[in-house]
């Protein structure tokens, strides 16, 4: 098995209150340091709730943003600097909103070029046939392609964002939040395509999304991030179904479900961690049944246990 | 361009304006091919000339120029001054925009602070004070009136940029192998150039006063080349003996500044994204209704929405978004509605207290009662003395309904003072009490937050609070929990179920989750296409759809607890709403599709007790009776 994506020490802090001179008021550490790695042909799904940075994670990870420490392996190369267009031809994005992805005033053609183009260095006749080629594998009609983004529906036009990621040739996606704006009906057809589009090319997914169910289905494994960190990791199929970390059942306590009654899964006066002023010792604690005075002090870091599966917490379920 | 033009001629003073000016350059172009006396010759005997008087139409000047042949020159010149001005303003100025708006952080700082430094100096005295180092003259004016309105251009596109470029479609180019200034020309400029255009149709008769202005100090055209600015300046000594002079070039100028005005006011109008779907108004506090006939009540609960339907008329296309809605809920019930984007369930909801904007959208028949009245059609002081007292909403986003500048605690003091005269001590201690009941904690500190201090999901909380201020009756919930977070969803769940069982509220509670409908409703209805499909308890439905579109959607969902999997997918796209095929409206999506789906009208027929179903040949009907 070979790595498609190794991340070491990976991290990420904003300053806040910018001042013209000297040192910024305070740093917020969206990403704290992260070692994850991802094989080819994977799917990995990352879940978390808003603000756990797993958006910032995603836009370091294809160069968007430039991290604070630590290095990007992909394939093999390590990319240091963040260079979109370096990036580019090996990892790609699919963004969470459609529509607000394709600009106004270009047609699809126009669109799909560009990374032929710039990327690929592609003439004419080259784009139109892998055009072609790419639109039969997202189900996409080719008369399509001389229209303009605000003629399409939400699904249409994140196959189209699909599809201008395939024409870069990456061999990593990643796909943050690509179905949370579709309906629900569309949104099976697009997960599908997705399944079927990486058996056909071979690649490698990392899939973001705060729907647990989403996650589930689509991944072969999973990450939960809490407050920047990774608090577990495991096998899609296990994880929610014998969570480790408090944080994994509370987030599989809260998913709604047919069947079982409203409960509140915990009090309602918890709230998410201050970034500007971050818990001593575990992130969790202030939220956790099972927090001890260990957990108040220390910050647990991520072990695997003897399945494989790895969480950071030193009372686990 | 058509489309353009056509909307711009809907505004009859802008067609007015775009008239007058075609003629003043359709003149000015051909000037030089009229039958004009030379503008500059002298002719001194012949001085001071009346309008009207032989060989000169509108009299002559001081030198005893000839003014028609003047005024025409002149207007040449000032129109050539003007949009030169304003191109080059426009260039230099969305340039400068542009690349502070688009580069940010320390490059924006730096230009924008020149950019505010040029603009602490009075215009006209930074205009002198160029044309006094560059020296009087033409170009050197219009350099001067140039660069003054750079600032005004910098600015807006400056401030358009930002939201442009902080886009996703820039993020997708830049990962597509785009370099910046290659983004700046083909991605971020094609989104601002309708603020550029707009801009300088604005700007253009501003430009032709200034520099008629300069002129008329004598810093602009030098004699004896005439502008309409130096024909005011060499009139001026004459104004009182021979008004002529001065009244022929003012009014030009003042012709031209009005036409380019109404002109520009028009173009700003009809390139306004809003007004190309036709709502340029604003909307009226309640919505139209127009219905042939009203409709009975089908039951006493206490709101019964009987056949409503409601659609949006855009231009001459009919969106019936609502087809005739059958709902009712009892006090204490919470009834589900679910549905697709599109399926009409937000527009159920906002129509039954008269809130679909109007126009595009119109009732057009049907009846809600509450509480045994009509309320559709009813007077907006009988609406208005039920909108927030009896009848409450909850919207998908607080932070869009919740108003930034107050304090939240103020904002649920003016809820309750509204339908209800008590002292504003009295009123606080109430908005106290709410915030406690929706399990706001340190609720007496809290209600001095505004609200962007508190979190989506306390947000959520203080818009629940605000829809419980005055005790109603019906709680219409629409989509409350879309944009939280689950373990914050699941927490707001459980307050709004708590709240129904104390007080007997009844709950409208619209989403697109069958997991929350599961959770919290009594009942459920299905919407497609804004036609209920199929209606009846939740676990009944839920467990055993009758309605082909129910159980394809419910198989769509994916369950936790199901692993990694291929998912059930409806194929195709819901029909749009203004071209409803005839009969079942999911006749293209469903596989057990026959001749008679597509031949009329289907109605909601009773399959079971309790429950209703709009499809022809239903599933599951055995375990449903069994």
């Amino acid at each position: 098995m070979t790595e498609a994506l190794k991340l070491t020490d990976l991290s990420k802090s904003f300053p806040i209150g910018k001042r013209m001179f000297g040192p910024p008021r305070a740093m917020v550490h969206a990403v704290q340091p992260i070692h994850l790695s991802v094989t080819t042909g994977e799917t990995l799904g990352i879940v978390g709730e808003s603000g756990c940075g797993k958006s910032t994670l995603a836009k370091m990870l294809v160069g968007l943003l430039p991290s604070t420490t630590g290095q990007i392996e992909i394939e093999g190369a390590v990319l240091d600097n963040a260079d979109p267009a370096l990036f580019g031809k090996r990892i790609q994005y699919v963004f969470q909103d459609p529509i607000s992805s394709l600009n106004p005033r270009k047609t699809i053609r126009q669109i799909m070029e560009v990374p032929l183009r710039k990327l690929h260095g592609k003439n004419k006749a080259e784009r139109a046939a892998r055009i072609s080629e790419i639109f039969a594998a997202v189900n996409l009609r080719e008369e399509f392609l001389d229209r303009y983004p605000h003629e399409f529906s939400g699904g249409q036009a994140q196959r189209i964002g699909i599809a201008r990621a395939l024409a870069a040739e990456a061999r990593i996606l990643i796909f943050d939040e690509p179905v949370s704006a579709l309906d629900v009906s569309v949104q099976a057809q697009v997960l599908n395509l997705l399944a079927d589009l990486k058996d056909q090319f071979g690649l490698t997914y990392l899939f973001i999304s705060h729907d647990l169910a989403v996650v589930e289905a689509v991944s072969d494994r999973v990450a939960v991030l809490y407050f920047g960190s990774v608090v577990e990791i495991g096998s899609a199929r296990e994880i929610f179904a014998h969570p480790r970390h408090p944080y994994t059942a509370l987030l599989a306590q809260s998913a709604p479900e047919v069947g079982r009654p409203i409960a509140a899964p915990e009090s309602a006066e918890t709230e998410l961690p201050d970034p500007l002023s971050p818990p001593v010792g575990c992130a969790f604690n202030e939220r956790c049944p099972n927090a001890t005075d260990l957990c108040r002090k220390d910050r647990p870091a991520l072990k695997p246990d003897e399945s494989g599966r790895e969480f950071a917490c030193f009372n686990p379920i | 361009m058509m489309a353009f033009l056509k909307l711009l001629a809907r505004n009859r003073l802008a067609l007015a304006g775009l008239i007058v000016i075609w003629i003043v350059v359709f003149l000015a172009l051909i000037t030089p091919l009229l039958p004009l006396a030379d503008p500059d010759v002298t002719d001194t005997p012949n001085r001071f000339k009346a309008p009207f008087s032989e060989g000169a139409v509108l009299g002559t000047d001081h030198l005893g120029r000839d003014l028609l042949s003047r005024l025409m020159w002149g207007t040449r010149l000032s129109l050539a001054m003007g949009v030169a001005a304003a191109i080059i303003a426009a260039t230099l100025g969305s340039a400068i925009g542009i690349i502070a708006g688009y580069f940010g952080g320390r490059t924006d700082n730096i230009i924008m602070r020149g950019v505010d430094m040029l603009m602490a100096f009075p215009y006209i005295l930074l205009a002198l004070a160029i044309v006094a180092a560059l020296g009087p003259g033409l170009m050197n004016a219009l350099f001067a009136v140039a660069a003054v309105n750079v600032p005004f251009f910098a600015r807006n596109i400056r401030g358009i940029t930002v939201g442009v470029a902080h886009k996703e479609f820039v993020d997708a180019v830049r990962l597509a192998g785009m370099r910046d200034s290659e983004i700046i020309l083909r991605e971020v400029l094609p989104n601002v150039l309708p603020v550029i255009v707009i801009g300088m149709s604005t700007t253009v008769g501003w430009m032709i006063l200034e520099t008629a202005g300069l002129s008329f100090l004598g810093l602009g055209s030098q004699p004896p080349q005439a502008d309409l600015g130096s024909m005011l300046g060499e009139a001026r000594s004459a104004l009182i003996t021979n008004p002529h002079t001065s009244i022929v070039p003012g009014a030009m100028i003042l012709i031209i500044v009005m036409g380019i005005n109404l002109l520009g006011d028009g173009v700003r109008d009809a390139l306004d994204p809003r007004l190309k779907s036709g709502a340029l108004s604003r909307p009226m506090p309640a919505t139209e209704v127009d219905r042939r006939e009203t409709t009975r009540a089908q039951t006493d609960s206490l709101l019964d929405i009987a056949g409503l339907q409601t659609e949006f008329r855009v231009r001459n296309r009919v969106y019936k978004a609502v087809g005739g809605v059958d709902l009712h809920v009892e006090k204490g019930e919470c009834l589900g509605i679910i549905g697709e984007s599109g399926s009409g369930k937000s527009v159920t909801a906002l129509s039954v207290m008269g809130l679909v904007a109007s126009p595009p959208g119109v009732i057009t028949g049907g009846a809600v009662h509450f509480d045994g009245d009509d309320i559709i059609g009813a007077k907006y002081e009988v609406l208005r003395s039920l909108r927030g007292r009896r009848v409450a909403y909850i919207f998908q986003d607080p932070l869009a309904t919740l108003h930034p500048l107050y304090k939240i605690g103020d904002q649920l003091i003016e809820a309750i003072q509204t339908h209800e005269t008590i002292s504003k001590s009295a009123a606080r201690s109430r908005a106290i009490d709410l915030l406690k009941s929706v399990r706001i904690p340190n609720a007496e500190n809290r209600i001095d937050s505004y609200p962007h201090e508190m979190s989506g999901g306390m947000r959520q909380r203080v818009g629940i609070a605000m829809a419980l201020a005055n005790d109603p009756d019906v709680i219409i919930a629409d989509e409350p929990t879309t944009a939280l977070d689950v373990t914050v969803q699941a927490q707001i769940l459980s307050v709004l179920n708590d709240l129904r069982r104390e007080r007997g509220l009844a709950i409208l509670f619209i989403t697109h989750d069958f997991g929350v409908v599961g959770q919290l409703c009594d009942r459920v209805a299905v919407m497609y296409a804004g036609k209920i499909v199929e209606e009846g308890p939740t676990d009944a439905v839920l467990r055993n759809p009758q309605h082909p579109y129910t159980s394809r959607l419910i198989d769509c969902v994916p369950t936790l607890g199901g692993g990694q999997r291929k998912l059930a997918a409806i194929p195709g796209l819901p029909p749009v709403v203004d071209r409803l095929p005839d009969g079942c409206a999911f006749a293209d999506r469903c596989d057990k599709v026959q001749m008679e789906c597509r031949s009329g009208a289907i109605d909601l027929a009773a399959t079971a007790p309790a429950r209703k179903t709009r499809c022809l040949f239903p599933e599951n009907t055995q375990e449903a009776s069994a």
